[in-house]
């Protein structure tokens, strides 16, 4: 019976609009015995899936607005009031059909986020491809991806190459050029070329199937004004039908009676919220901007200080060694070499960054063999080679190893550190021989990304980094940050944090989400850029940029402040219709049909304003195929 | 066993209650969410309960179910 209900859903709505049209017609030709005759069939005929409703949810023991409107229509049959039975019912019905329909344009970011899941992978198996669930591929197991074919795990590529659209994951639609050993994401699709990989994260654990949880939680938590709404509702619906019930005994009024009923489910107001945040949410999570949920949304809409980190944050953090002094008698190439062995041990980006050149200059080779070696944190490493002691290091390190510096050394060392570069030391047994220089790039867009913000309201912008102070300064001044904060510990950075919560401001750090972790908890909103950290920034973080773009944090800011006073907006409309509907009633003015059009009409306003929420891409397309026809 | 069912779009945040109720009375069920808005039913369940019974169930309650799927 359900499904019948639901099957001709539509076709019951039309006929009892029809119904409803004919009746108004022969009311204006005033026949009114056929007009109460249409009306009343037009009542019959949309009455049934609300009964049907009403039913189903009474034989689970709940309430349903469907009931009350049962109880309404059945109501005003009895007391003849034909016209306006005919109407609640049509509306009930027609309202809902606009609010399916409205509602689903508010969903269709995260739906087609959703869709972009892959389904099945070919996958290689005793030298032949087969094709299988995605569930069923295992680590470690070959995957072939043919070209408009769809990645279905994460992996590392075996052979071949390809142009890879990973927009499911970063929310951009650029191609990359992937080959040998490049890491792949599931959801992301091969526009042209082949590849084999070997699956590395598989099911539930890809970064695309996180992303997916990330996004479904977030469109189901609560903020604290959706609680508070339904906490009122929880109280509104059962006053109401008490009042109603209570007027009808004391007044004998049915009339007023049930036209309480058909007021007492205050729709926008349970509506209104929910559908601005999925509508927010979704849009974000779709350009790679996830937000863990309305609560987030609110705290992200209200920030007025925004703390960055430097290396991989407001830099690229793929620093490169620019240069190479040497105050002894080896070769720069010696220098490097000696460097990289003792700097192996290394997590932090400069050590890497040492041995990373190392090896591109084929120095592998020429590697010391180490002992004792250590990693000083927030200061470099340190290891013995050939009886010999070795320090490299920043100058905190240096000065708190009470090393004495050459004047010409400091000169050079200021003057490096003065054009942005990061010079580091580098000891033998107390005597400083030589001073590697390091550069990280400013991201491309940092620049904007800084101006959006202020634009949208950010007061403070400051940087907070544990590299040196004239790297620091260097950046903070082209971004024209209001402050900066270098050599600081990680403890210091969360005492600044602190410090800046205890004057009342609202704060955002934006971090890589690994080292900042910490940082990234503590403040107002935490937002970790880039998914190299997945795991550990997605469940830190308030807020993950799913690229290193720093462009995203600008949308998210920007979308979050949208959709809060969207939501605002929506919350101020669902107020003023229950006050103005209950005085409206109360006062005669609105009956039972004027009162299901106005609930009707404040529930589709509601979602109607969440759907603004939704187009502002259009507007970025325009610009980038403006951008496309220029170029 | 866990199934998943993705339900025609839900458009009032009671039937949320009206399905987490009544499905959840189903012996050998132990767990029912609604995702209000992703259309979604999650269920918790052990292996008396068949999927195709979930979902007649939803669907009686007034829900069509579009698609089904059942994780072990």
């Amino acid at each position: 019976m359900a499904l019948w209900f639901n099957k001709h859903l539509n076709t019951l709505m039309y006929t009892s609009g029809a119904l409803l049209v004919i009746g108004l017609v022969f009311l204006v030709l005033g026949y009114s015995v056929v007009r109460d005759i249409t009306f009343i069939l037009a009542t019959l005929v949309a009455i049934g899936p609300i009964l049907q409703r009403a039913w189903s949810a009474l034989t689970v023991k709940s309430f349903s607005i469907e009931l009350l409107i049962t109880i309404a229509v059945i109501g005003a049959l009895i007391i003849q009031e034909y016209t306006e039975a005919g109407i609640v019912t049509f509306l009930f019905l027609f309202g809902a059909y606009l609010e399916k329909r409205t509602l689903a344009k508010t969903r269709s970011s995260i739906q087609s986020l959703l869709d972009m899941a892959p389904n099945v992978a070919k996958v290689m198996r005793d030298g032949e491809i087969v094709e299988v669930d995605i569930d069923e591929v295992e680590v470690g197991e070959t995957v072939v991806v043919q070209p408009g074919g769809k990645i279905p795990v994460d992996g590392k590529i075996v052979k071949g190459k390809a142009q890879i659209n990973e927009s499911a994951i970063s929310g951009e639609s650029i191609l990359q050029n992937k080959t040998l050993e490049d890491e792949v994401f599931s959801g992301s699709v091969i526009d042209t070329g082949y590849i084999e990989l070997e699956a590395t994260k598989v099911g539930e654990d890809t970064t695309f199937s996180k992303i997916i949880e990330l996004v479904e939680e977030a469109s189901e938590r609560k903020s604290g004004t959706e609680k508070f709404l339904n906490r009122f509702a929880q109280y509104y619906t059962p006053a109401i039908v008490v009042l109603a019930i209570l007027v009808g005994f004391i007044t004998q009024n049915v009339h007023l009676a049930i036209t309480f009923l058909v007021i007492a489910c205050p729709g926008a107001l349970i509506i209104g919220a929910p559908v601005a945040y999925v509508a927010g949410i979704g849009n974000s999570a779709k350009k790679g901007v996830l937000v863990k949920g309305g609560d987030t949304v609110d705290r992200f809409a209200k920030i007025d200080t925004v703390i960055f980190d430097k290396t991989g944050t407001l830099t690229e953090g793929r620093p490169s060694v620019t240069n190479i002094s040497v105050y002894n008698d080896m070769t720069e190439d010696e220098m490097l070499a000696l460097s990289a062995s003792l700097e192996q041990v290394s997590e932090h980006h400069l050590g890497r960054t040492i041995v990373k050149e190392a090896e591109d200059r084929k120095l592998k080779g020429k590697y010391s063999e180490v002992t004792d070696a250590e990693a000083i944190k927030a200061r470099g490493v340190s290891g013995i080679i050939d009886d010999d002691h070795y320090y490299i290091g920043n100058k905190k390190l240096i000065d708190e190893q009470h090393i004495a510096i050459p004047e010409e050394i400091i000169n050079d060392y200021i003057s490096e550190q003065k054009e942005g570069q990061t010079a580091m030391f580098v000891v033998k047994n107390d005597e400083v021989i030589g001073l590697i220089s390091i550069m990280d790039r400013i991201k491309e867009d940092a620049l904007e990304a800084v101006r959006t913000l202020r634009e949208h309201g950010a007061k403070k912008l400051v940087m907070l980094t544990g590299d040196n102070r004239y790297a620091a300064e260097k950046v903070a001044d082209i971004l024209g940050l209001d402050e900066f904060h270098a050599e600081l510990l990680p403890d210091e950075k969360m005492a600044y944090i602190e410090n800046e919560q205890n004057q009342k401001r609202k704060v955002m750090m934006v971090g890589d989400g690994i080292n900042d972790a910490p940082a990234l908890a503590l403040s107002d909103v935490g937002v970790a850029i880039g998914h190299g950290g997945t795991d550990i920034a997605m469940e830190t973080a308030d807020v993950v940029l799913m690229s290193e773009k720093l462009k995203k944090l600008a949308i998210g800011y920007t979308m979050s402040k949208s959709t809060f006073n969207i939501m605002m907006q929506n919350t101020g409309i669902a107020l003023i219709t229950v006050v103005l509907l209950l005085l409206g009633v109360v006062y005669g003015y609105i009956h039972l049909a004027s009162g299901m059009l106005i609930h009707q009409a404040s529930v589709l306003a509601v979602i109607v304003n969440a759907m603004r929420l939704m187009p502002m891409n259009r507007k970025e397309n325009e610009e980038v195929s403006a951008k496309e026809a220029a170029a | 066993m866990k199934t998943n069912l993705r339900t025609d779009d839900l458009t009032c945040p009671s039937c949320i209650k009206k399905i987490e109720s009544g499905v959840g009375k189903t012996k050998g069920v132990s767990d029912v969410s609604v995702k209000f808005n992703l259309n979604k039913v999650t269920v918790e369940h052990d292996d008396t309960v068949k999927a195709d019974d979930l979902k007649s169930m939803v669907e009686k309650l007034g829900y069509p179910v579009k698609s089904v799927n059942t994780f072990a």
